[in-house]
């Protein structure tokens, strides 16, 4: 369990007045905290459910058959950007490069 | 003569833009704030039909010819100059600023050609002008990465200027209107128009070049070239069947490039190929629906890639860092930079609400429309694939994922002014999408908000982004970047040279060994019989003489007795 910062006025440690950059140990913002990102997912959850729940009674509009069946959408978006995600990293093997490439040059 | 005849709005920005560097303190400040307005009222008043002539040889040029389109085009290249301007204040110098705007005057000049010839100056001149943005970064990597830029933008031209020339001397008309590609001028002329519009297999220039502008340069530079390629390509090839594959190409190599990338504003250039592929796909689809959404979505599409590089600009300027594995968490020090960010990322990724929802959905209704079933299905994907690598990999990226310690303030107050002022913009078409559809340049039979029609988007997107979380193990960042078609001129083409000499240097210089060392042999035996101390340099005795000359007659004699 992360120990409990102590606060600053701002709620943070640091954040300088100027255009500085500061590198320091903050506090973990209430967002980044774990117990929010355990609430965010909950709540995520139950945002995806509802919205297929909801095509019980709205349909999306399909064109072509297979676009009006249920959860298309839902379906859809997943798998493709899974299928997306796992084929960029596929060509990644052959394509990428250390970021320097071009500059030993 | 009529206010636009005095002052033409492409040609008045590039001579306010030219006083710039004159101009001292706030006087400059206010002229660049004042000027894309002063050119927006301009725009705003160009009457349909030509109202500029200019002679030119045996020509009638046609500098200023408005219609809807062109003036959708102007009014939002010279909002862009001015919100550029804005967010440029503070921290780009005033050559950069001249450059820019000489570019925006180009780019608006392009819009407003009525022929071929004034387009192609105004095309060339943008091409300068943004080489000037680059080069004014004044960095070693920018300066290497402008000349690779102009480079492949004097190709571009060249085919243009060939495939123009050629296409007048058969036509014999040079009035700027819809071609077809069915001959080697209009293919010329079309490829000349596509890889300003960075299409795929051209389009590593633009991910190249554009990341090493300044915050501001990188701005500007998002806003004219691709979309003036877009408005020619509208107006000159509308319909154009090959132009639907080129620009599923664009879609899809913009997504799998930017989901790979490290940068934050590579991931932004991927994402204006990615972007303008959306486009060239509708201009090929070539529906009333397919063009209006094709002009529509430029228009959406260069406030909420400006904003999105506005608030990348940003974390730029005040961490001096661009790669993802260096950022993160940055929203604790950057609300309102975060808050544009993500309200730039939403509209790209076209939710509801947004600008880009609102344009968007029209290229993917014409797909629809014409029944192009896999059309329709890919640009779906692609929707899809647009919220995984820009509408959430770049803001979680930058300003949540790992927090790297940097707690940098919002950027200073011009800088959030223009930024607040796009998000606006976004949430506001978003929400009103009226007056920008009374803009287009078809009268438009849609009505974007359906219950239907935003539960199946939202599905869409929400469903992608718990693929992003799920995947993301796999989207670890990485010091990397990715080989792509520049790979042949940066490495191969020089490569190859480095080879041709390295393997015909030494019979290069073994023929020139030989060479010389045979003249000098000559040289030697020439001056052993010739020079000097030489047998043939001797003087000879009178006594030989005769003997030569008695034996010469006797041969002769011999000779003529046989």
């Amino acid at each position: 369990m992360t120990k409990k910062p102590k606060k600053t006025d701002k709620g943070m440690k640091t954040a300088k007045p100027s255009g500085s950059v500061n590198k320091t140990e903050a506090p973990l913002h209430w967002l980044v905290r774990p117990e929010t990102i355990r609430k965010l997912w909950t709540g995520g959850g139950v945002l995806l459910t509802v919205l297929v729940v909801l095509e019980l009674w709205v349909h999306p509009k399909g064109y072509f058959g297979i676009d009006a069946t249920f959860g298309f959408n839902a379906w859809y978006g997943f798998i493709v950007c899974v299928a997306m995600v796992v084929g960029a990293k596929g060509l990644g093997i052959f394509l990428k490069r250390e970021d320097t490439y071009y500059e030993r040059d | 003569m009529s206010v636009i005849e005095a002052l033409p709005p492409g040609v008045t920005m590039i001579i306010g833009a030219l006083a710039i560097p004159f101009l001292r303190g706030v006087l400059q400040k206010v002229w660049i704030l004042i000027l894309p307005l002063l050119v927006l009222g301009l725009v705003w008043g160009v009457p349909d039909g030509a109202s500029v002539f200019v002679s030119f040889l045996d020509y009638t040029l046609i500098p200023v010819k408005g219609d809807a389109l062109s003036r959708l085009f102007a009014i939002i290249f010279s909002i862009m100059a001015f919100a550029g301007g804005l967010f440029a204040l503070n921290h780009c110098r005033t050559m950069e600023i001249t450059a820019a705007f000489i570019y925006a005057g180009s780019a608006i000049g392009v819009t407003f050609a009525g022929d071929i010839l004034t387009l192609f100056l105004f095309w060339e001149a943008m091409a300068l002008g943004s080489t000037a943005v680059l080069l004014t970064a004044n960095t070693p990597q920018a300066s290497r990465a402008a000349m690779r830029y102009l480079t492949v933008h004097i190709l571009g031209g060249s085919l243009l200027l060939v495939g123009i020339i050629v296409q007048i001397s058969t036509t014999g008309d040079i009035v700027f209107s819809a071609m077809k590609p069915d001959s080697l001028a209009t293919w010329m002329i079309l490829l000349g128009f596509l890889i300003n519009a960075a299409a795929v297999p051209l389009s590593a220039w633009l991910p190249d070049a554009y990341p090493e502008a300044s915050p501001g340069g990188m701005v500007f530079l998002s806003a004219f070239t691709t979309k003036t390629a877009v408005y020619v390509l509208i107006r000159g090839f509308p319909g154009t069947e090959i132009l639907i594959f080129i620009g599923l190409g664009m879609v899809f190599y913009g997504i799998i490039y930017a989901l790979l990338e490290n940068d934050m504003r590579r991931i932004l250039a991927y994402s204006i190929v990615n972007q303008v592929g959306f486009m060239v796909t509708g201009v090929g689809i070539g529906t009333e629906m397919a063009l209006n959404g094709a002009a529509a979505h430029a228009f959406t599409h260069i406030i909420y890639k400006a904003l999105l590089l506005m608030s990348a600009g940003s974390v730029l300027l005040m961490t001096g860092k661009r790669k993802c594995s260096d950022l993160g968490g940055l929203f604790q020090s950057m609300p309102l930079t975060t808050v544009c960010g993500i309200i730039g990322a939403l509209s790209i990724s076209s939710f509801p609400l947004t600008s880009g929802f609102i344009s968007k959905s029209m290229i993917s209704q014409a797909a629809a429309d014409e029944t192009l079933t896999t059309v329709y299905f890919l640009l779906a994907a692609a929707s899809a694939g647009v919220f995984l690598h820009a509408g959430i990999k770049f803001p979680w990226f930058v300003f949540f994922q790992k927090d790297s310690g940097l707690r940098p303030p919002d950027p200073p107050l011009n800088m959030r002014l223009a930024m607040i002022l796009f998000a606006v913009l976004c949430i506001g078409l978003g929400v009103f999408p009226e007056p920008l559809y009374a803009l287009l340049p078809f009268p438009v039979d849609y009505v974007p908000y359906k219950a239907g029609k935003v539960l199946g988007m939202m599905e869409l997107l929400l469903f992608s982004g718990l693929a992003f979380f799920i995947c993301l193990p796999l989207m670890k960042r990485t010091l990397t970047i990715s080989l792509d078609v520049d790979w042949f001129y940066r490495r191969a083409l020089p490569w190859l040279a480095r080879s041709l000499v390295a393997l015909f240097a030494p019979v290069d210089r073994g023929v020139r060994t030989a060479f010389l060392g045979g003249l000098n042999r000559g040289m030697e035996r020439l001056f052993r019989y010739a020079g000097p101390k030489g047998p043939w340099a001797r003087t000879m005795r009178a006594g030989a003489m005769v003997y030569w000359a008695l034996s010469l007659l006797l041969v002769y004699l011999v000779m003529y007795l046989a």
